[in-house]
């Protein structure tokens, strides 16, 4: 697969459709890949596609977006969601994007797996859904299925929302999996208190290092609120509990009907917090409340929020709920 | 040398905890961090690493350094009192130990920080000897033995006991208030010891990164390593979080803020990431502009800033958390590998 993209990526350097090529970099172990850009053929030897690039790449468009010429980016079917959003909200230029939409199996979570007992890990090696582990503490082999994110459990489907050209391990049938909302169930069920004291824990392992917010698609702002010193909006540490409680809420809010459900905000989080589920919970709410909608779909119907109807439901909603 | 069986060890937090302040990992929902003993802590001495290193316990994320109180024209300015009471900090690895020598050279130097030097002053360091290292660690690198900790305390877990030994003062009175728990360790145990300390060396021997040159890097390199073009490709894909700065038990820049409290200011200091884009913001403006800029300066300083004011040492112990968890997956050992070597 892997050289396939690699091949793809130097023809289009070659001819001169694009400039330059956003994918992923051989990590120097196993499971850490990172994002990266290649310049020329040459460097692409360099390129990886695997279980862990996990990473969206639709975000670094809006910079590369403003570069001369064309920027090749590779897009997971999920990814494609992210970049669609942007383009809607006019953060980043579709004509300045090649996109080849490729294939994906779900992405691999080495913390899953080092939760699952593999213990000083020399080399992960995927083989459908068999991944093997070779670790100086034992070797263990995992189904995929196991050790893969929990965004990925709640997959959308294989469908690539734009591309320019498919690879060929895309596939667009691949059916959108069930009980995405099941974890926001479980949180809808519990009392206030139960709830409130679910999520203050959970928010309180927070160490406000923003990589949530700095690797939201969504949380495109040039300049955050909670990075500007000339008001008192500005937080680099948690004063009290309310403060880190509000920084996710504020978020949340932020980016309620643009999130896509990426779910890049949990897997980035040092602490594991599960804040997807924040947003899922307002996705879940806006079907429930102006009919289905997925972020990220198409670059053109209106947003439920930013668009008044008649059948909207009326605000007093939120009392009549509980 | 003493030993405590590790059934026993949690009679000895007790008494510890009800002593004095003890600070040690407690796992939180499946996340290990340093946090303070109560009765229904769970705590957790076999996780290797705790997702923030221990170093809050001496130069917390945020902490008041006074308060002021306004009550129409008079104001009250209120010094924030000192840690004086004595304190333990209970688990610490290896490489973590070091880590806080290196604060030391930064908060010790003249003038000194009054508010970490109190703290210095009655933290007691317990350190754990790393029985399963892993594939993230390379303290080796930088001369630390993960089987020799540092500190006041050292312990091993040696089959199904802890083994102790005093290493200063402080260590022996740590000792003395738990004596009650501990039976002298025998020839045997010794030797048991010794053996577990050879097999965690053995073991460090066979990871990535545990011989990993740091040829290039040192305190004269400075206009070399500042120019090289690679900083734009290391850093392309740095997304500006401090995930790698707030897990780091050496990273030390902070930030003083006013908190407006209604009636006053409260004046605290708050640790600050170089990833941050107003990191060193001046009233003049921002001598960093852009991230390429930022990314550099913390290796810069970890591996050439900082060794060439404090004789050669480096600010990077190889705890590896910033390998772990960096979000896209830039570290600090592919800036060294990709950028060092002599020209």
């Amino acid at each position: 697969m892997q050289e396939e993209l690699i091949r793809r990526a130097k023809e289009l350097l070659g001819d001169g459709t694009v400039v330059r090529v956003m994918g992923w970099r051989k990590g120097d172990l196993s499971f850490n890949p990172e994002p990266a850009l290649f310049e020329t053929e040459e460097s692409l030897a360099e390129f990886v596609y695997d279980g862990f690039c996990g990473a969206n790449l639709s975000k670094y468009m809006i910079k590369l977006s403003k570069l001369e010429g064309k920027t090749l980016v590779f897009l997971k079917p999920c990814d494609t969601y992210s970049f669609n959003q942007l383009v809607k909200e006019h953060r980043v230029d579709r004509e300045k994007a090649y996109i080849i939409g490729v294939g994906c199996d779900g992405s691999l979570d080495v913390d899953a797996m080092k939760e699952k007992g593999a213990k000083g890990i020399q080399e992960i090696t995927e083989d459908g859904d068999t991944v093997t582990v070779r670790a100086i503490y034992g070797d263990k082999t995992f189904d995929r299925e196991d050790v893969i994110l929990e965004r990925c459990r709640a997959c959308k489907g294989g469908a690539h929302m734009v591309y320019d050209e498919l690879a060929s391990n895309a596939d667009e049938e691949k059916p959108a999996r069930d009980g995405r909302f099941s974890l926001v169930e479980k949180i809808e069920v519990m009392d206030p208190k139960e709830r409130f004291a679910f999520w203050q824990n959970e928010l309180s392992r927070c160490i406000r290092c923003n990589a949530c917010r700095n690797v939201c698609p969504a949380c495109s702002c040039i300049k955050c609120v909670f990075d500007n010193d000339r008001y008192d909006t500005a937080q680099k540490a948690n004063a009290d509990t309310f403060e880190e409680q509000m920084f996710h809420i504020i978020r949340a809010f932020h980016v309620a009907g643009r999130c896509t459900d990426c779910g890049e905000c949990s897997r980035v989080c040092p602490e594991h917090i599960p804040l997807h589920l924040l947003n899922r919970k307002f996705i879940k709410d806006i079907n429930t409340f102006y009919g289905d909608y997925q972020a990220g779909a198409d670059t053109d119907s209106r947003a439920p929020l930013t668009n008044f109807t008649t059948e909207d439901v009326e605000p007093s909603i939120v009392q009549e709920r509980g | 040398m003493y030993k405590i069986k590790k059934e026993q060890i949690s009679a000895l937090l007790e008494t510890v905890g009800k002593a004095m302040d003890l600070y040690l990992p407690v796992n939180n929902n499946g996340k290990t961090n340093f946090g303070f003993w109560t009765e229904d802590a769970k705590v957790d001495l076999e996780t290797l690493k705790t997702v923030k290193s221990p170093k809050d316990a001496f130069f917390p994320q945020s902490e008041v350094l006074y308060s002021c109180y306004k009550d129409a024209k008079k104001i009250e300015i209120t010094p924030q009192e000192l840690v004086n009471r004595d304190f333990v900090i209970f688990g610490v690895r290896a490489c973590d130990v070091r880590g806080f020598q290196v604060l030391d050279r930064v908060f010790l130097a003249d003038p000194v920080d009054t508010y970490y030097a109190a703290r210095r002053e009655h933290g007691i360091v317990v350190s754990l000897a790393c029985g399963e290292p892993e594939e993230s660690c390379f303290c080796k690198v930088f001369d630390i033995d993960a089987a020799a900790p540092e500190g006041d305390v050292v312990m091993w877990a040696v089959e199904d006991c802890y083994c102790m030994e005093a290493k200063t003062e402080k260590g022996e009175n740590f000792l003395e208030l738990v004596k009650e728990h501990l039976e002298p360790a025998s020839d045997e145990d010794s030797q048991k010891t010794a053996a577990e300390q050879e097999k965690i060396r053995q073991i460090i021997e066979k990871f990535p990164y545990s011989h990993l040159s740091l040829e290039g890097w040192d305190g004269n390199a400075t206009k070399e390593k500042f120019d090289d073009p690679r900083w734009k490709e290391l850093s392309d894909a740095c997304l500006a979080c401090g995930t790698c700065t707030f897990s780091c038990p050496t990273c030390q820049c902070y930030d003083i803020r006013d908190f407006n409290t209604g009636h006053g200011v409260q004046r605290y200091r708050c640790w600050d990431s170089c990833m941050y884009s107003d990191f060193t913001l001046m009233a003049h403006g921002n001598n960093r502009t852009t991230q390429m800029q930022r990314f550099r300066q913390r290796f810069m300083h970890k591996l050439v800033y900082y060794p060439a004011n404090n004789d050669g040492m480096y600010s990077c112990v190889g705890c590896g958390r910033c390998v772990e968890k960096c979000p896209q997956g830039l570290n600090i050992v592919k800036v060294i590998k990709r950028m060092g070597g002599s020209k």
